[in-house]
């Protein structure tokens, strides 16, 4: 099958195309330098004036999983509003805030992404997270392992164990729940929370295990190095939402000892405690120390403005927080002693002085840092916003203008406390293609994800260039998964499911030894029956791919 | 003398009969039977014994095939204004079979045992819950609340598994205290501390005493002198054991609630554990996920937002936990097919009904009134490999095939039934 995409206008940063016109060429699924000679098109599509990315890739969207389950339990309320129909070729599902997985796929595909990653798998819940993403229909998808507040690990730190011991542990793991990368969130405060502990600082002591949230941050970003597993730590930092935890994140910054680690929405750790509220924007601090640190990169977290539900793995946040939920319902749930979730509904208002900040901040980090590389876009789905919110945040980045109104709008005193008027950059389309697309591919090791070069896959969306941006980046005239047909406008046309990723570092099976003996005499569940096999992977994602990343050695 | 039977011991096995799903039995194989050898308990060893049954499809107590039953089954809901598939006792497979379906031809979805369900949902809608998982419980509970329950009644192993444990992460001289609110637990129970202190109230009237501790709590002073007929001095040195424990657990099982406005007791409960983690830290346990009930929510929540109780009869997920129970709709007659899943225990037959029913059976289940259609299915973690959720609603622990039978899956009957379309 021979695929010729015209004379569009191609954005493609991972080879320095800015807005080049030109053809595309995608056979069997993947991208080609051109028709063999001779070789008979079999589709072709004039993109005269069109906008040519390859497919968008969201590296951090709360879609599978436990905490999502629970939230979609609880918010009924929030189904009714935005049900989703049955079509020809579609099923019934709900959207918005807790979307269902069916239509979180549509809606991915429509707004022109083709890969998904679930960042925060409970390795006890991985299953769950799996089943989950096998029912999320059109894109690719993956997760990251949570560790980090586990007592497994926790206790080969708190009995001094050598760094081998650990990554073979983080291996296991990462085989066992086959996961693409792992996650730390709020280290250790997890597990500190269950004893009782509300607060947890990156140099604080756990007050059980004699080990630091530092500690946890400098072991786990260094076995990740080793195994030259492709991603870098994803890492939730201590003190989320927390007035003054720009310091922490710079501090996390320096607990490395220089290696790669990713910050995720880190718009809810830039906070200062200037003004009369002692609540301010730490962005301009945090983005020049993303500036000077070339091995950080971040997610935004942007908050948008509406109804939406949090949920994350860090039950310490989550139970200070939900005060402030609305409406008033919250769950926080202890897991396993491998982690926890806490769901809180929250309404973001932009007449409210803390929203309003947040938001300001969150924009202040996309346009403060220089490097477009470093710094992706994500709204935390559902956290900050449900991703649908991403055409609105593209044309708040592209253009002052609507953005400068937007801010007119908002809490008065949060206003005069954020730089955002002052900002005159305005993101390009070549800068938006990092952002969404070759950005997260490269920092998740997707080699053939998120450029159109040769060999990769043929996912490709073709935009109207409307000088509405948000108006553009909703419905997208085509999308192509793998060189097909899947949505147009709007509307899905074709269904497919896409394919999982995960890395399989290689580990001394030693530590399954221990393993074995930590589940039989304290866990409720056998060793033997943790690992995901195979056939478990084919039945979750009902016969799609397995594709196993290489690590470096 | 007997010939010899070869049989083979299968170790790790878990066991889809309770919602603790186990799975650490060790299980003999021989010929088409299977015996639980060790780490068993009274469920699981009689329904792991238990015979797979005759496997033949019926149409109207007429032996067939099954590619003939799948076909009429779906003449019938090719016909059906309204059918209600019901009892959905299935794996995640089953479960996800059995939405694509009701989408399908427009029906309503409704687990057997939604009734109980319902009172912990409408508490996790309207207030939200703070609870915990069994590792927890086996590694922290230092007091355990056992509210209106015996558990083992329905859990045999829970206080084998997660509480007559000494040692734990955290040590090797575990006591947990044991509070049971109603009925006390069989004697024998396996404990790990002292014997429980049975405060033999009234459940129905539980929600009397969780005010009373929750006044208590706060330090509001109070009129009553009893509470769920049991003297205020009680709740006293109950309250005082709960706000000193470190890591309380506090246990019910729906189930048991069963009296008018249950979720309200529920309502309660968890509002006293929210109370009571401003000072210490405690959580509830909710017991359930037997008949696969925890697995089909699950999977309905995640695929279209809504468990039990949804209609997909315009098109898109409409959940109203009133008008469409089963019962309900069987009684207004507003059903006209039923469809029946029901593949862990054959005693859990459909409700009696004149409307056509097509029954999706655990194999050798004796029916009272011949079905329309009867396709005997294979028991998952038995017949054919598969997945349930725990009772804690995060593990979702693999089963196996034994290799008892080669009955047909929830999912492949299903599937049948697709294909004939």
């Amino acid at each position: 099958m021979l695929l010729k995409l015209k004379g569009g206008t191609i954005y493609d940063p991972a080879h320095r195309v800015n807005g080049k016109v030109g053809d595309l060429w995608a056979r069997d699924g993947r991208i080609v330098a051109g028709p063999a000679p001779g070789e008979r098109v079999d589709q072709e599509y004039d993109l005269t004036g069109r906008v040519v990315m390859a497919g968008a890739v969201d590296m951090h969207t709360h879609i599978g999983g436990g905490k999502l389950n629970i939230a979609r339990a609880m918010l009924p309320e929030d189904h009714r509003r935005d049900p989703v129909f049955r079509t020809a070729i579609t099923r019934a599902s709900c959207g918005h805030a807790a979307p269902g997985t069916l239509a979180a796929g549509y809606r991915y595909a429509t707004m022109g992404y083709t890969a998904c990653f679930e960042p925060a798998i409970l390795p006890v819940n991985a299953r769950q997270a799996h089943l989950e993403m096998g029912d999320t229909p059109m894109v690719d998808k993956g997760g990251y392992a949570m560790l980090g507040s586990d007592d497994f690990l926790l206790r080969l730190l708190a009995a001094g164990e050598p760094q081998a011991r650990i990554n073979d542990y983080v291996a296991w793991t990462l085989r066992a729940t086959r996961c693409l990368g792992i996650k730390v969130v709020n280290p250790g405060g997890i597990s500190a929370f269950k004893f009782n502990q509300r607060k947890l600082d990156l140099d604080e002591k756990h007050s059980y295990y004699p080990v630091t949230p530092r500690d946890v941050v400098r072991t786990l970003t260094r076995a990740l190095d080793e195994l030259g597993v492709p991603h870098p730590l994803h890492v939730h930092g201590c003190n989320l939402g927390v007035p003054g935890n720009a310091d922490t994140t710079l501090a996390t910054m320096g607990a490395t000892d220089g290696h790669r680690i990713h910050l995720t929405h880190i718009q809810f750790h830039s906070y200062g405690t200037e003004g009369d509220r002692h609540f301010s924007s730490g962005a301009a601090r945090v983005a020049e120390a993303i500036r000077s640190n070339p091995n950080v990169s971040c997610d935004v977290g942007q908050v948008m403005f509406g109804r939406t539900v949090t949920a994350s793995g860090d039950t310490m946040a989550q139970y200070r927080n939900a005060p402030f939920g609305h409406p008033k319902k919250y769950v926080s749930m202890d897991i396993e002693c491998d982690a926890g979730c806490g769901v809180v509904p929250f309404r973001y208002s932009d007449k409210n002085f803390v929203n309003a900040l947040q938001w300001a901040v969150g924009l202040e980090i996309f346009l403060l840092v220089d490097d477009p590389w470093r710094v992706l876009l994500t709204t935390d789905h559902p956290n900050g916003a449900p991703f649908t919110s991403y055409p609105e945040l593209i044309r708040l980045l592209m253009d002052r203008t609507f953005r400068n109104e937007r801010l007119a709008q908002i809490n008065a005193d949060a206003r005069a406390l954020t730089t955002l008027g002052s900002i005159e950059r305005e993101y390009s389309l070549f800068e938006i293609a990092i952002l969404t697309r070759a950005g997260p591919a490269r920092i998740l090791g997707l080699s053939d994800h998120g450029h159109l070069g040769a060999g990769a896959v043929a996912d490709v969306v073709v935009y109207r260039d409307d000088p509405d941006r948000q108006k553009m980046f909703t419905a997208p005239e085509y999308v192509f998964k793998d060189g097909e047909l899947v949505a147009r406008n709007g509307e899905v046309v074709k269904v497919t499911w896409g394919r999982y990723h995960a890395v399989s570092p290689s580990y001394d099976k030693g530590i399954e030894r221990r393993l074995k003996e930590y589940f039989d005499r304290y866990m409720t569940m056998r060793m033997e029956n943790f690992p995901i096999s195979d056939d478990e992977m084919h039945a979750f994602g009902q016969g799609v791919t397995l594709v196993s990343h290489a690590c470096r050695t | 003398m007997a010939p010899a039977t070869k049989s083979t011991e299968i170790r790790d096995v878990s066991c889809p009969f309770c919602g603790l799903v186990c799975d650490d039995l060790v299980v003999t194989a021989s010929a088409d039977r299977l015996a639980v050898r060790a780490n068993g308990c009274r469920i699981s060893e009689a329904a792991f014994a238990r015979p797979a049954g005759d496997a033949q499809p019926q149409v109207n107590g007429k032996a067939t095939t099954l590619d003939l039953a799948a076909k009429e089954a779906a003449r019938l809901l090719r016909g059906a204004h309204q059918p209600l598939f019901a009892g959905l006792g299935s794996d995640v497979a089953g479960a996800r079979a059995a939405g694509r379906l009701a989408e399908r031809c427009g029906g309503v979805l409704d687990h057997m045992n939604s009734a109980a369900a319902l009172r912990n949902l409408f508490v996790l809608q309207d207030r939200g819950w703070m609870t915990t998982t069994m590792s927890e419980v086996r590694n922290r509970a230092d007091l355990l609340v056992v509210a209106g329950t015996d558990i083992v009644s329905r859990f045999p192993r829970f206080f084998e598994r997660c509480v007559a444990n000494s040692e734990t992460l955290f040590g090797k001289d575990r006591r947990c205290e044991v509070i049971c609110l109603g009925p006390a637990l069989p004697s024998g129970t396996k404990l790990s501390g002292p014997a429980p202190r049975v405060v033999a109230c009234d459940v129905s009237r539980l929600h009397e005493a969780l005010g009373v501790i929750r006044a208590l709590l706060a330090g509001r002073p109070l009129q009553a002198k009893e509470a769920a007929g049991i003297p205020l001095a009680v709740w006293k040195e109950v309250t005082e054991k709960m706000r000193a424990a470190r890591y309380g657990v506090l246990a019910w099982t729906v189930a048991d609630f069963d009296f008018p406005h249950a979720e309200l007791t529920v309502h309660a409960l968890c509002d006293l554990i929210k109370d009571l983690n401003q000072t210490t830290r405690f959580s509830g346990f909710p017991l359930g996920g037997s008949e696969g009930d925890l697995t089909a929510d699950a999977v309905g929540l995640w695929q279209t937002g809504f468990g039990s109780r949804t209609s997909m009869g315009r098109g898109f997920p409409e959940y109203d936990p009133y008008h469409l129970s089963t019962r309900g709709l069987l009684q207004r007659g507003e059903a006209d097919v039923l469809f029946w899943i029901a593949s862990f225990d054959p005693t859990r037959t459909p409700p009696t009904t004149t409307i056509p029913t097509i029954v999706l059976g655990a194999a050798g289940m004796a029916l009272e009134k011949t079905p329309a259609v009867f396709i005997p299915v294979g028991t998952p973690g038995v017949d054919h490999a598969g997945h349930l959720f725990r009772t804690d609603r995060v593990v979702a622990i693999p089963l196996r095939q034994l290799q008892r039978s080669s009955l047909p899956s929830v999912a492949d009957a299903i599937g049948a039934i697709e294909a004939a379309w």
